[in-house]
């Protein structure tokens, strides 16, 4: 029945499309439109141009405004309020260059629509013009690129010796995250070695491994600068932390890096955030003001399957002393699980350390 | 059309072998297996569009599921099936099979095929004066090559596990390994083979346009008088020519990679409870060899939408366009530099920095060639006398898509924003407006314009006018709002946003981007009713509707087999002769000699004037 009503619907559609058209031709026909040049038409379309224009503009205008509330916080990061500052300047950029030529697209079509008193002006070209906003463009972009370069190296350096590794690992379709333990070191791993148990397949040939710790959350410390070994065990995935400015893809068979210095504990931007109105709302879940449960989020930003847009882990920014804690209270993988430990062949792990 | 046919038969008496085909023509050898470049073009342009909207149609349905991800979709279980759950939620693997052929379709069959091979196929022979392309077979060969790539295609999405799946870029591991996703089963098999075929059509097509430009240009037409659309069809082929052939190498190393066990890019993967044996190879070097490809193709459909834009702005401002060298001068830029710029789509992939900093660089400078561009576009407007056919507001259209999606170019191409942005909504609107929309804005300005040469009938303009405002407006309310999203930090790809609290914002403003994105591809079905409508009832067309100044419109209403009766026009003077001072009306066609014109020629012409004089013998003999 749905269907039968739907043909009729399009059949009838069809039937007042092709009335439109007849009479739209026939009008045309009748006020001789045929033998101008334009009709009345082309100054409705003219007077489009500026409407669109300050229509468009002031929605734009209007619009950023209620925007800009829900855009991220203040970077989380030393680099990423410099990638904030070279976005912003590069926007203000194209945004005067935006509006400046569409003032002129927009008012040229108006002012210079067809009279049939006018003539057009025959003008070719003007090599002057052409070379003046050939240099312009030119310099700005020298701008740019210089700028951007800086902030660029400066975020691809190489991770300061002190810096705290972290191991984070993409999986079909979630995240694993582990730390070096007591001797800060990361032990190595083996695709080879992962099964159901050891989903992130560590070597435990290697003693590094043993007092290696997998932790449910990313802690990461404030003020001190942090590597992350990116590395992924099926299909490529991409380290996403929007707060810290902070994205690198995670390839199977080719481990990358990042690094970075976090500057603003989870609480400290949760007080920030109290300040803000569109955090100050309250939550119906929880039935408390959003920024109370604020969390730094890690997600995934390279298309993985079908839960793609589930991958997500939960970052906890502490004060240095309160990470120096927390890492102390984790437990070793090793040591929560000794079967497996030992169906590998090592049964004491304290030897297993000392054996190297 | 047959009238057209016998009118050019009896007009040709005195004309070479062209008339002996007509004798054998029969329905086949006419419409479907034609060696005509503009029955070609006619095919890929029907082509084009339909895929246009099955395209189209596939962004309406993920756009629901993004502006509405409560809502119960159980009526799209007619044409889904069990893409659709018990509970009317949509499986998120088709989300992501449907934002994947969305993808494909429209950047290779519909804007490489759909808009390069029509008007590519239409204007070169028409407007270098030739009767036809270098190779006719060759060019039949390549539309059928489309053919069959877009059936492959199309059998594809009817596929029990889906079709590919993992984005348009196809990136493996997940699109080599069908542990991964449904969609890279048989659904991904099947866009290798359907790309192998669509690569070498577009490898016959483009050695076709590049050998017809070279060879077959009429007396006079020299290449610094072609016009602009020639130039930009011409190196479009190059592009194409130079990188089509590096995709099929990334194709076939894929499909090693996924049948014959090879390890291309396959390397250290535990998928699917077991540990595979690939090791050593490379996933970056698919991103390579892709984005060799990838990102010229991104010019492969913008410089033919330019192209026509610069005619359409130039004959409907009744001005030359302005700046023509500097024109030619950026499009050689633009093609030049489009195959030095890949990498600044993998500046987070784990590149080395180094290389980030030179791909930077150099992508930054494209945006000074396509300025002067823009510029010039605005120039050509300034103290024109406006005639706003629909192809016209189209083309403006354009140049205020082509701005505004390329601005944002500049803030992507710097490798340290690009780390926040990349992968967000906000390349999204980047891409979607600079070269989807702007380019399907060229595809519509080219289709309205010479619709009458193809055609020999009008398409309502009126019509023509509410769908331009429809789709302008509708276009910027669907991809502008996503830039801010895309400042929000919003990946794309995403099936929902509820997991994340950062991107749990924001869900009033998709909504309105779904419900715009489904009204502007609904306005759509105007052009359709009026572009049928009018093949068949429209308005009958003059020789030159426009009153524009290149070859085809010297072509009778509907050219026929050879394009023009007699013989070959002459061509004696540039393309953009609008509004010239002292000329009689206000434009002189590229086939009036200097010395017919002695009120409008400019001192340089006058000797030019004198020279075709002394020719003048001559071509009384040809005739």
């Amino acid at each position: 029945m749905t269907s039968v009503l739907l043909i009729v619907g399009a059949v009838l559609l069809l039937v007042i499309l092709a009335l439109i058209y007849r009479i739209f031709t026939l009008v045309g026909i009748a006020k001789g439109n045929s033998k101008k040049k334009v009709s009345f038409s082309n100054q409705v379309n003219a007077i489009m141009f500026p409407i669109a224009f300050f229509v468009g503009f002031g929605s734009l205008f209007w619009y950023s405004g209620i925007a800009q509330k829900y855009f991220l916080p203040e970077a989380a990061s030393e680099h990423g309020a410099e990638i904030d500052f070279l976005f912003w300047l590069t926007m203000a950029i194209i945004g005067f260059a935006f509006f400046a030529t569409h003032v002129l697209l927009f008012w040229f079509p108006f002012k210079y629509q067809y009279k049939e008193t006018r003539a057009a002006y025959y003008y070719p070209h003007n090599d002057k013009l052409e070379i003046v906003w050939t240099i312009i463009p030119a310099i700005v972009m020298t701008l740019l690129v210089i700028s951007g370069y800086v902030v660029w190296s400066d975020i691809t350096s190489p991770a300061p010796q002190e810096a705290v590794n972290i191991e984070i690992m993409g999986k079909q379709f979630n995240w694993e995250v582990r730390y070096g333990g007591s001797d800060k070191v990361l032990g190595r791993h083996d695709y080879k070695k992962i099964d159901g148990t050891n989903s992130m397949g560590i070597d435990f040939r290697d003693p590094n491994s043993i007092d290696d710790f997998i932790a449910r959350d990313i802690h990461l410390p404030k003020g001190q600068p942090v590597l992350l070994n990116i590395r992924s065990r099926d299909v490529i995935h991409s380290v996403f932390m929007p707060h810290f400015r902070l994205k690198m893809d995670a390839v199977p068979g080719m481990p990358t890096k990042f690094w970075f210095t976090p500057t603003k504990s989870t609480a400290e931007m949760r007080q920030l955030l109290s300040q803000d109105p569109a955090w100050q709302e309250v939550d119906p879940e929880t039935g408390e003001p959003r920024y109370k449960n604020f969390n730094y989020e890690l997600a995934c930003t390279e298309v993985c399957g079908g839960s793609h847009f589930a991958m997500k882990k939960v970052i906890v920014v502490d004060e240095p002393a309160d990470f120096d804690k927390w890492y102390k209270e984790q437990e070793s993988w090793a040591s929560k699980n000794k079967d497996y430990l030992s169906s590998i062949g090592i049964n004491n792990l304290d030897l297993a350390i000392s054996e190297d | 059309m047959s009238t057209v046919d016998i009118d050019i038969h009896s007009t040709t008496d005195a004309h070479d072998h062209h008339d002996d085909h007509h004798h054998t023509e029969n329905f086949f050898t006419k419409y479907v297996f034609s060696l005509d470049h503009k029955t070609i073009a006619r095919q890929y342009l029907i082509t084009g569009l339909i895929w246009a909207f099955i395209g189209g149609s596939l962004s309406g349905i993920f756009r629901l599921q993004l502006g509405f991800p409560d809502a119960d979709l159980s009526f799209l279980k007619p044409i889904l099936g069990d893409w659709i759950d018990a509970s009317g939620k949509m499986d998120t693997e088709f989300y992501l099979a449907a934002v994947t052929m969305h993808g494909t379709i429209m950047v290779f069959f519909v804007l490489t095929a759909g808009l390069s091979g029509t008007f590519s196929n239409f204007l070169i022979p028409l407007q270098i004066g030739a009767r036809d392309m270098a190779s006719g077979f060759m060019n039949m060969l390549s539309y059928w090559f489309f053919f069959l790539a877009s059936v492959i295609m199309f059998i594809s999405l009817f596929l029990e596990t889906g079709p590919a799946s993992g984005g348009w870029v196809v990136y493996p591991p997940l699109s080599a390994l069908p542990q991964a996703m449904s969609g890279s089963g048989a659904g991904m098999t099947m866009w290798l083979v359907s790309m192998t075929f669509f690569i070498v059509s577009q490898l016959l097509g483009g050695i076709n346009y590049i050998a017809t430009v070279i060879n077959l240009r009429t007396d006079g037409m020299s290449f610094a008088k072609m016009p602009l659309t020639i130039w930009a069809f011409f190196l479009t082929a190059v592009l194409g020519l130079l990188s089509f052939p590096v995709l099929l190498s990334a194709a076939l190393l894929l499909v090693f990679d996924r049948s014959f066990g090879t390890s291309f890019y396959l390397s250290e993967i535990y998928i699917g409870g077991e540990a595979l044996p690939n090791v050593g190879g490379s996933p970056i070097l698919y991103q390579h060899l892709f984005w060799f490809l990838g990102h010229p193709e991104v010019y492969i459909v913008l410089l033919p939408a330019l192209g026509i834009t610069s005619e359409i702005v130039a004959t409907n401002s009744r001005k030359p366009i302005f700046g023509y060298r500097a024109m030619i001068g950026s499009m050689l830029g633009i093609a030049f530099l489009s195959f030095i710029v890949w990498a600044h789509h993998m500046f987070v992939s784990g590149l080395n920095p180094f290389l980030g900093s030179v791909f930077m660089f150099l992508t930054l400078i494209i945006a000074i060639p396509s300025a002067v561009k823009a510029f010039n576009y605005i120039t050509t407007l300034w103290r024109g006398n406006i005639i706003f056919t629909p192809a016209m507001l189209f083309s403006i259209g354009l140049v205020s898509l082509f701005i505004s999606g390329g601005v944002t170019g500049i803030v992507l191409g710097n490798a340290a924003i690009d780390i926040q942005l990349h992968d967000t909504y906000f390349v999204v609107a980047h891409f979607h407006l600079v070269m989807g929309s702007a380019s399907f804005f060229g595809m519509m300005a080219g289709t309205y314009h010479w619709f009458p040469k193809m055609f020999g009938r009008m398409m309502n303009d009126k019509l023509g006018y509410v769908h331009f405002w429809a789709t302008f407006v509708g276009v910027y309310l669907v991809f502008f709002p996503m830039h801010f999203i895309g400042i929000a930090g919003f990946p794309r790809r995403y099936y929902s946003f509820t997991n994340f609290d950062a991107f749990s914002t924001f869900a009033d403003l998709n909504s309105f981007i779904s419900i715009a994105a489904i009204v502007t591809l609904t306005a759509q079905l105007i052009f359709a009713f009026n572009f049928f409508y009018s093949i068949f009832k429209g308005k009958l067309a003059s020789a030159n509707p426009w009153r524009g100044t290149t070859l085809e419109w010297t072509t009778p209403r509907l050219p026929g087999h050879g394009n023009w009766p007699g013989a070959i026009p002459k061509v004696y003077r540039w393309p953009y002769d609008y509004s010239k001072p002292g000329a009689k009306e206000d434009f002189i066609p590229q086939n009036v000699p200097f010395s017919e014109t002695p009120e409008s020629n400019l001192e340089m012409e006058k000797e030019l004037a004198k020279l075709e004089k002394g020719e003048s013998g001559e071509i009384k003999e040809v005739d």
